[in-house]
Parts: C-alpha cells; structure tokens; sequence
C-alpha cells in the first residue's frame, strides 16, 4: 500500500511541460491526493481552459505513478475550486523568475498592463522600465514583454483571478 | 440530439456553440496573421474560446444522462440543432471584420460571464468564474486593435467602417432571449438579458466613437440563431469541422 506522501514525492517530477522548473503542486495544478480503499485518486485543476498542456501533464503523471508499479489509480480533473495565480507559492514565483519568466504581480491586470503604466521586473537586469509587446504569447497565459533597458524579450506570466459570485445576479 | 432533452440542455448547448463555431472562425486565421505576435494571440484567444466549449459540452453530456459526449456534441449535429447567434458564424472576410466581430463579442459575453458567475447552477458558475477573466483580456485586446486599425491610414478606417456596417445587422441578437433562456432565467440559472442595459454596451459605443468610426443608422436586427436556423455559412463551418468524423464515424488520434 502506498502512502500519500509517497505519491506526493512522485508526483513532484511531474512539471509544466511549459515551465520546466516548476512542479503541477508549485503550481497549484495538483489539488489533492485521495486514497480510499486502496484506490487513489490524483485530482488536478487546469490552468486556463484551453491549456493544450493539461494532457500533457495527465499523461506525465500516468507515466510516473505507472513506472513506479502503481497501477490502480485515476486522474480526475476537477471544476472548482477555480485555478488563480494565487496558487503559485512565493518560492515558485522565485523560481519562476531565476527561470527567466517574470511572475504574476497581485492586482496587476490587463489596463495597466497595456497603458504602460506597470512595473513588471525583467529578468535579466532587474529593470522595471518595461513594455508589453503583445498580450498573447507563447501561451495563452504569459504576455510578451520588452526591456528598454538591456533590450531583451522576455515573458511575463500574467496575473489570473478567478471568482464566482455570492449573490445571483444582482 | 437537443429533443425531449429540456431547456438546460438546451442551454448550454447554446452556451457551448456560440464558443465552439467562434473558436473555428478564429482559427482558420492560424499561419495567416498580419504578424507573427498576433497570429500567436489570436490563436491563444481561438484555444480560450474552444476551451470553454469544451466545458459547456462536458456538462451537457453529463446532465443528459446518455452516452453522449463533448465530441459526439461537436461533430454529430447539423446546423438546425445549433443554437449559435449568427454574428459568431460570419465569414473572417478581413483582419478588420475578424476585430470587429470578435469586439461586439466580447462586448457582450464579457459582462455576461461576469453575471453568469452568480448562477444557480453550481456548475455553471464554476465555468463562468473560470472563463470571464479570459475574456477581460480578449476584449482588451480587441480595444487595441479597434484603434490601432481604425485611427492609423484611411485604407484602415474604410475597412474597419465597411466591417462594421456589415456585422452591425447580427449585433443586437445576442440580447434576445431564446426560449430556453427565459426558462433558465426564471430558475436564477440565467441572467436575465433584460438586465443587461443599455441594449448596446456602453463599451461598444465608446469604443466605436474612439475609433472614429460612426454606429450604423440601419441595423436590420437579423436573428434565428437560438432556434436553429442559421445562414448559410455556418453548414460550410459544418462541413469542414465535421467531415472527418462523419466519414470515419468514432475516429481517434
């Protein structure tokens, strides 16, 4: 019988396929370990909707509890609660950064960040005398961004908050 | 596939077509962007939007309580059972009739996920909360190019009126309600659209008088999408969308 912990340690092998320094639980994808009478069941929220990236980290994670010689277990993808960068740690977002990739900023949204009055670090200098070169890039989830300072492109993982509302439509 | 199967099926059918048929629409622009950042952005946007349809269609599949699912859903219906507005099935024509479709659009699902995150509907709501903020940047990202389009050369301005002269006439659809919607709206599934006023959002009509361009004094205010009956353009959508599994019936990768 295998214990949570130890699917946990397996599954931190698991990255995103987009972000390869990051694991599924830094980024908050891996949602909780349920193991009730010998099965288990890994569930996972997905990021954006049409991340092309959710198959290929169920198909990770397959691949690594199967290769450990577990057999018996399902990966379900689950509705709520809502994925928001909020769910990557400090110590991801870190790492995220030495990655090359600047982290999502609290309350950053999409005005600010195209009117050209955000301060998005870059990463290879540090400057915030930054500009965004499209909103879109290499994945739905990160703009393109440029630094005036040592010129460099650079991605910057926009900040994503996801809420349903209390009330009904008042 | 939508009979004897009740208004929230119905529903999020709806729900799911206006993503799903848009979704095709902004794809066929894949390798043919002006530039390459923007062939990239919009295909993000065209994977956002198909992602949605992906859930709506799941959980219709899952309420139906048959051996429906998202793909049977997507690819064995014939235009009479989608339930669309017609403005998401139009033609790309242009960049400019793209922006101007994918901006009256967005002007109107924006605000209404925001309020569809409120449903009844635990399900619902999830899906809505999970799509709304996706779509605050799809319409941010149409204001840009509204204006970048519209205020650079008179070549621009000329397109971007002509496209909005032309899809003016599908704008006013979206806020009429189906009959499945007005049942959902009474069960606090649905937002009422009588709640959505002004009947323009005010964000088009700033966006428009921004732009430089002039709202349309005709507006034919065409419909028949939500009770299935489309133009002509969406059974080639069909026809191209759904050859391969109706020639090769249950196919996978």
């Amino acid at each position: 019988m295998v214990s949570k912990q130890e699917i946990s340690d397996l599954l931190s092998q698991v990255k995103d396929p987009e972000i390869p320094v990051l694991s599924i639980d830094e980024m908050g994808i891996l949602e909780d370990i349920n193991i009730t009478d010998d099965k288990i069941e890994v569930r996972i929220i997905p990021t954006y909707l049409g991340c092309p990236a959710m198959e290929m980290i169920r198909l990770q994670i397959h691949q690594v509890l199967y290769s450990a010689g577990i057999r018996d277990f399902t990966i379900r993808q689950l509705n709520t609660p809502a994925w928001t960068t909020d769910r990557i740690s400090a110590a991801a977002r870190q790492k995220m950064m030495d990655y090359g990739i600047s982290p999502p900023i609290d309350g950053e949204n999409i005005d600010k960040l195209l009117s050209e009055s955000s301060h998005i670090p870059c990463p290879n200098c540090g400057s915030t005398a930054t500009s965004v070169k499209s909103a879109f890039g290499s994945t739905a989830c990160k703009a393109l961004m440029v630094c005036s300072v040592c010129k460099e492109p650079f991605e910057y993982f926009k900040c994503f908050k996801a809420a349903t509302r209390d009330t009904h439509f008042n | 596939m939508l009979e004897g199967k009740g208004p929230l099926f119905e529903y999020l059918i709806y729900l799911g077509d206006n993503s799903l048929i848009l979704s095709h629409r902004l794809s066929e622009w894949c390798g043919h962007g002006p530039v390459l950042e923007q062939d990239i952005a919009l295909t993000n946007i065209a994977l956002d939007i198909l992602g949605q349809a992906r859930q709506w269609y799941q959980l219709a599949a899952t309420i139906s309580g048959t051996d429906l699912d998202e793909d049977k859903i997507a690819y064995l219906r014939d235009s009479n059972e989608f339930r669309n507005i017609l403005l998401v099935e139009q033609p790309n024509t242009s960049w400019g009739h793209m922006l101007i479709r994918q901006f009256i659009y967005s002007s109107y699902i924006t605000p209404y996920l925001d309020k569809l995150r409120g449903s009844s509907h635990a399900e619902i709501a999830a899906i809505a909360a999970r799509s709304y903020p996706e779509s605050t940047y799809h319409l941010r990202w149409c204001k840009d190019w509204l204006l970048r389009l519209a205020k650079g050369t008179e070549d621009g301005q000329a397109i971007m009126q002509s496209a909005l002269d032309h899809l003016w006439d599908y704008q006013s659809e979206f806020l009429k309600a189906g009959e499945f919607e007005a049942t959902m709206a009474a069960q606090a599934i649905a937002p009422d659209l009588q709640d959505f006023t002004p009947s323009v959002p005010a964000e088009i009509i700033t966006g428009l008088t921004e732009a430089g361009l002039t709202i349309p004094a005709q507006n034919r205010n065409l419909s028949g999408g939500k009770k299935g009956v489309h133009t002509e353009h969406l059974g080639y959508i069909l026809a191209e969308m759904q050859f391969l599994q109706r020639a090769y019936p249950g196919l996978e990768w």
